[in-house]
């Protein structure tokens, strides 16, 4: 918990908001999550690079509140240099633990943040079979 | 870094002068106005003054005027109010789809005890169409209450034409005037009302006081039931220093209302221009012209409220937004979206709302501040990629 306990925001929350890790887009990405919906004011795009069944790296872009941009962050923090099996370990409470605690309130963004993560790993899981059988074909 | 501060709208900084005509009444003269003594006495004499104040502020006779504990409370005492005394004359209420909620509630609370809303739609500047209002009064029609001007986007409604139709038909006309009183003129004959929401910390004055205009003769059930304060509509032992500082903050409004129009409108204006100039894909919400001196509302496309709200208080600048980021429904503002506008861009909307502290420099402060963050924002939004 942040000091002032009548603060929206954690201090981490902040940090993440104020200086987010990871933002942007990766060429050619192996997985692409797109999760939320701008009705509901939450849309996580989560790219991610995975090289010998680890996550090499991840990027993010989001358009939300202070909360989806800095779990948006921290979840591309957490899942870089981690093996696919480990990353879909990563829950939301993990996200929103990591940030020093959302409000409650704000929890639904740790889910899309999860979401997100599961998207662009099955995605990844997806191409991966979809091209292991095109090789198959093509030998 | 000073703070700038323009979220007037939501609750304005007490002025020094009436934080010094409550003091005493915090103080030495903590009377009780129903005490015979003079102690008592002396505390009736604060009270009765403010109310005279306040009458004229608005154009009333002091007997019209029941203090509250604030704009909320007069809301509900106006609706219920009017409901339970008129209920064997009809069961129908007629109100505007962008009210405030202090308004809303109140009325789906009647709802659940039978009475019957029609919610008036508004055009996409926010305002309400009187010939709608006539078209909707049937012979049950107990009420009608529109606002005088709306919270969020400020458009002025017509509510004088409104008046000429109630009277016409016979039925009481309820104005929320909570964002107008004291901010422009505001005469209870003018607008034909019956009865009016007033609220002290929204014009300077303290929080947890507010008013209940009725006009003479109109049918209402008391709110409180205790003692016979407030000619036993209200009863309860009058918050004496809250309405003595209300009573100043009115007093201080009808002398410089005038001019803070004047110079508010100005500077409204020079945000909305500047904003327009420095930041593409931006439209202004609510009137261009018939608005609040001191209402700047505007949706940014592709970014969301609370983030540009999080960043403009990291520069110390305090605004507000109709996102619904916090809501546990996720629903954007109630009233953006009855202007026809998308969710997405009620989500990136903001409010900035000025007042007596405004200065031209504040208002260049938000005109730099605003351009880098909104860029910002778009950089890391996946909803600007998509459609370009």
């Amino acid at each position: 918990m942040s000091a002032d306990t009548w603060s929206l925001y954690s201090e981490k929350v902040m940090d993440h908001f104020r200086n987010p890790r990871n933002v942007g887009e990766i060429e050619n990405p192996d997985g692409t999550g797109h999760v939320g919906n701008p009705i509901c004011g939450d849309v996580m795009e989560l790219y991610i690079r995975v090289k010998n069944g680890v996550i090499a790296d991840a990027k993010f872009k989001t358009f939300g509140c202070g909360a989806a941009i800095a779990t948006s962050s921290m979840v591309t923090e957490m899942v870089i240099g981690k093996s696919i099996e480990e990353a879909l370990e990563i829950s939301n409470h993990a996200v929103a633990e990591a940030l020093g605690g959302l409000p409650p309130i704000k929890m639904h963004c740790s889910v899309l943040a999860e979401e997100a993560l599961r998207s662009a790993i099955n995605d990844y899981l997806n191409n991966r079979e979809k091209n292991g059988l095109k090789n198959e074909r093509s030998s | 870094m000073k703070r700038v501060y323009l979220d007037y709208a939501a609750t304005t900084p007490t002025h020094p002068d009436v934080v010094k005509a409550m003091l005493p009444y915090l103080n030495d003269a903590f009377g009780n106005p129903s005490s015979m003594h003079s102690l008592g006495q002396e505390a009736r004499r604060a009270v009765e003054e403010a109310r005279e104040t306040i009458a004229a502020l608005i154009g009333a006779k002091n007997d019209e005027i029941v203090f509250t504990s604030g704009g909320t409370e007069a809301d509900n005492f106006a609706l219920k109010g009017v409901a339970y005394a008129n209920e064997h004359r009809g069961n129908h209420i007629i109100t505007s789809s962008i009210e405030h909620h202090a308004v809303i509630e109140p009325l789906k609370s009647l709802e659940r005890q039978g009475f019957k809303v029609t919610y008036l739609p508004v055009d996409q500047y926010g305002m309400v169409d009187p010939q709608d209002v006539r078209k909707a009064v049937s012979e049950k029609t107990i009420l009608i209450s529109v606002m005088h001007a709306n919270n969020e986007i400020g458009t002025i409604e017509p509510i004088a034409e409104m008046g000429r139709i109630a009277k016409e038909r016979g039925v009481y006309l309820h104005t929320d005037a909570v964002q107008t009183v004291g901010h422009i003129p505001v005469d209870v004959n003018e607008l034909g009302v019956d009865l009016l929401s007033m609220s002290a910390h929204k014009l300077s004055g303290p929080k947890g006081v507010g008013a209940l205009y009725i006009r003479k003769g109109t049918k209402v059930a008391p709110f409180m039931h205790g003692g016979e304060q407030e000619q036993r509509r209200r009863a309860s032992t009058e918050n004496v220093p809250g309405i003595v500082g209300f009573g100043k903050a009115a007093d201080i409004a009808q002398n410089e209302m005038r001019a803070e129009v004047e110079r508010l409108a100005l500077l409204r204006d020079q945000l909305i221009k500047g904003l327009l100039e420095r930041i593409d894909n931006m439209q202004l919400n609510g009137h261009p012209s018939k608005r609040l001196p001191n209402n700047v509302n505007v949706s940014i496309q592709f970014v969301e409220g609370e983030s540009m709200l999080l960043s403009l208080d990291m520069e110390g600048i305090a605004a507000s937004t109709g996102s619904a980021c916090s809501s546990s429904t996720l629903t954007p503002s109630h009233v953006l979206l009855a202007l026809g506008l998308q969710p997405e861009q009620a989500h990136g909307s903001l409010r900035f709302t000025l007042g007596r502290e405004t200065t031209k420099e504040e208002i260049g402060r938000v005109l730099e501040a605003l351009p880098p963050i909104v860029a910002k924002l778009r950089a890391m939004s996946p909803l600007l990629r998509s459609r370009a």
